[in-house]
């Protein structure tokens, strides 16, 4: 276990993250995360946004070491992550938890509610039995379910409340970082806006600080301190949430705020700027910038080399943007 | 849809009066849309919003007549289709209207798009089978109408297999064997909701550009309130089964009349608007079998519910001008 002193208020700091996918009978590997680092802050909400496909839940996942780094190194409050055995992997695993956006299938559907919650305490010998059905039922309580719930069955409950069973088990462990991979995008509108005002006090509650995956920017406008935007396995933009909405700087994340429709009605079809083609294949992904195929600014360097991340300026603030045009 | 026409209105396409649909359950009867009424002119855009399972998709296939009977029946209604009740048609003489005069999108693309045929086969079958065209015909024309979708190399993406394309290319595919025929009425049921925003864009301004070349009418499905914002004319919001509100689109979002839409304008996260916490609409939409009887359905989750919403369902009636609500105590009462 290797300390990092500089590190004092970060809970998590990711450094050079890859991982890389076998394709079948290839010799070509998905490029799923390149080259990713980032910071998260005690109690700080960090969204991670970008379309499918983009990598956000493989980084998610490697975060967690539910996947295996290809290389890079993790650090979860001064602890080495990526370099544990499984052993002291699992201690680690108690101040890291996720939230599905698949609450159904992530739920076991022969247990009841009160096992499904307790299943954490329970792998990590936390308590007696009394102890943990106490905890389960201050769970509950903590994410506004019925103590009854308890010996229910998840096909007994609607999507929204089945988010919120989700969440009763991911905090179960108090842990300190909570990576939530999608945990609306399931629900409806009028359930979601109920999950995220959760959210919220679950992290004033228990100082919980959260990898917040999305690929919907309004949700992550509303909820996040800090944005990363990805594209093809790279965070090309971070910024504080506010400065990104009002000034973003790089021509995806531009594009990808112009693309969403607003009920707003202040724009109408038609009037927007659109972005050409999709999202090239992870297993070839572009030489140089690989946004330059789609990039309506894209100059002859983007062709050719990789962009470093630049520092924008922004009210003393970092704003870190991955494009030539910052150079 | 009564209420005072706008002068010289566009002629209507799709009228939909009274329709209930219910569907025949081990433990009985339910109805899934109920007493749904709307009125779709021609080259304009109507929307269908609401949370999923209030009957969108039931509307859309009962229009079609596409839904399984049994379990489903239609239970009353009439769907007239430039002024024919479709409930009417003999099945072989419906089957010469559906991808013809009506094209349809489906909800999931990969279910209605056969995985054995290459796309070029499966658009140039509706060419065949509507239009008597031979195969050579019927491959040229397809090429045309996958490059009026926007889709690249359409010349040799023809021979190709759906899994073979992305998902925006399937979309485009889909929109491709529904236009096919020059439909005068398009059904679009949730067509952006498995693509990602920069390629949900270019299919919205795609189907705009579409619909106004081709003078089309489109009954555009969606539970996505900025989809409507930028692409509908008019909007009618489902909640259970019933229509609770039909609007054109600005009067919808800058004055919504039924606390359901109002709790719900109001719970979506909007771009450049921050707070802590977002208001919410609580408890969740009744289940199929669980929905009251004689009173409205919003009445368990409305802030605003008097006694007679308990007791009576409300109508959908005129408030102003082409807006309609149904609610005892709407907001701009
Ligand atoms: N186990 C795996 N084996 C091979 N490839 C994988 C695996 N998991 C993910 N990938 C690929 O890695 C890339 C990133 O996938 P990932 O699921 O992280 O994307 P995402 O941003 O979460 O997308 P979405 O928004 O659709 O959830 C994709 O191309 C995906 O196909
Ligand atoms: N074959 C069926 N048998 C019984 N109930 C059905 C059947 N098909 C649909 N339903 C029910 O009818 C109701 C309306 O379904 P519908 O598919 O129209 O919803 P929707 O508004 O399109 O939802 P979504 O936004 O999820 O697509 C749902 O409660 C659904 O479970
Ligand atoms: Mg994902
Ligand atoms: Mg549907």
């Amino acid at each position: 276990m290797t300390h990092d002193p500089t590190m004092t208020h970060d809970l998590l700091k990711v450094e050079g993250l890859r991982k890389y996918f076998p394709v079948k009978g290839s010799p070509r590997k998905v490029h799923a995360v390149e080259d990713v680092s980032l910071r998260l802050r005690h109690g700080e909400t960090l969204g991670v946004v970008g379309e499918s496909g983009c990598g956000k839940s493989t980084l998610g996942r490697v975060i967690l070491r539910l996947l295996a780094p290809t290389e890079g190194r993790i650090w979860l409050d001064g602890v080495d992550v990526a370099g544990l055995g499984p052993r002291q992997l699992r201690a680690a695993r108690r101040d890291m938890q996720l939230i599905f956006q698949d609450v159904y299938a992530s739920l076991d559907k022969r247990q009841k509610v009160g096992q499904i919650i307790a299943e954490p305490l329970t792998v990590h010998g936390v308590g007696d039995r009394k102890a943990r059905r106490e905890r389960v039922m201050e769970l509950l309580g903590m994410v506004g379910l019925e103590p009854s719930a308890a010996d229910q069955y998840p096909h007994e409950f609607s999507g929204g409340q089945r988010q919120r069973i989700g969440i009763a088990r991911a905090i179960a462990l108090s842990p300190k970082l909570v990576v939530a991979d999608e945990p609306v995008s399931a629900l409806d509108v009028s359930i979601q806006s109920q999950i995220l005002n959760l959210l919220v006090d679950l992290r004033k509650q228990l100082g919980l600080s959260y990898l917040f995956i999305s690929h919907d920017m309004a949700v992550v406008e509303h909820i996040c301190n800090r944005v990363a935007v990805m594209y093809l396995g790279q965070i090309v933009e971070t910024a504080p949430v506010e400065d990104l909405f009002s000034g973003p700087r790089h021509p995806y994340t531009r594009a990808l705020l112009a693309a969403i429709p607003r009920p707003d009605l202040r724009r109408r079809r038609g009037e927007r700027p659109l972005l050409h083609g999709e999202p090239p294949n992870p297993e070839t992904p572009p030489p140089g910038c690989r946004f330059h195929p789609r990039c309506p600014q894209a100059m002859a360097v983007c062709r050719s080399t990789a962009p470093p991340e630049y520092s924008a300026e922004g009210a003393g603030r970092f704003h870190g943007v991955k494009c030539h045009l910052y150079g | 849809m009564t209420g005072k026409e706008t002068p010289a209105p566009a002629e209507t396409v799709l009228a939909v009066r009274d329709l209930t649909v219910g569907f025949a359950t081990e433990t009985g009867a339910v109805r899934a849309v109920e007493s749904v009424g709307f009125t779709l002119r021609r080259g304009r855009i109507l929307g269908l919003v609401g949370e999923s399972g209030c009957g969108k998709s039931v509307t859309a296939m009962a229009v079609m007549r596409l839904l399984p009977t049994p379990p489903a029946f239609v239970e009353s209604g009439r769907i007239l289709f430039d002024d024919e009740d479709l409930l009417t048609f003999p099945e072989n003489r419906m089957r010469t209207v559906r991808g013809n005069r009506i094209g349809m999108i489906f909800q999931e693309p990969m279910t209605s798009l056969n995985p054995c045929f290459t796309v070029g086969f499966q658009i140039g079958e509706v060419l065949r089978f509507h239009r008597g065209m031979n195969r050579d015909a019927a491959r040229d024309r397809t090429v045309e109408v996958m490059e009026g979708v926007g889709i690249g190399a359409a010349g040799s993406r023809v021979d190709q297999y759906p899994h073979q394309l992305s998902g925006g290319l399937r979309q485009r595919v889909m929109i491709a064997m529904a236009l096919a025929c020059d439909p005068r009425l398009l059904i679009a049921d949730e067509p952006t909701t498995a693509l990602d925003v920069t390629v949900q864009a270019q299919i919205l301004n795609l189907l705009a550009q579409l619909q106004e070349r081709l003078d089309m009418s489109v009954l555009l499905i969606t539970h996505d309130l900025g989809v409507v914002a930028e692409s509908c004319d008019h909007v009618a919001v489902m909640y259970a089964g019933r229509i609770v509100e039909s609007a054109p689109v600005e009067d919808l979002f800058t004055r919504p009349a039924h606390p359901y839409t109002y709790g719900l304008m109001s719970a979506i996260p909007r771009l450049g608007r921050r707070s802590e916490y977002l208001p919410t609409i609580a408890g969740m939409v009744p289940s199929l079998d669980h929905r009251p009887v004689g009173q409205c359905y919003f009445a368990e989750r409305c802030p605003r519910a008097g006694e007679r919403c308990f007791r009576e369902i409300p109508p959908l009636t005129s408030r102003r001008e082409n807006h309609e609500c149904a609610c005892w105590n709407p907001h701009d009462a």
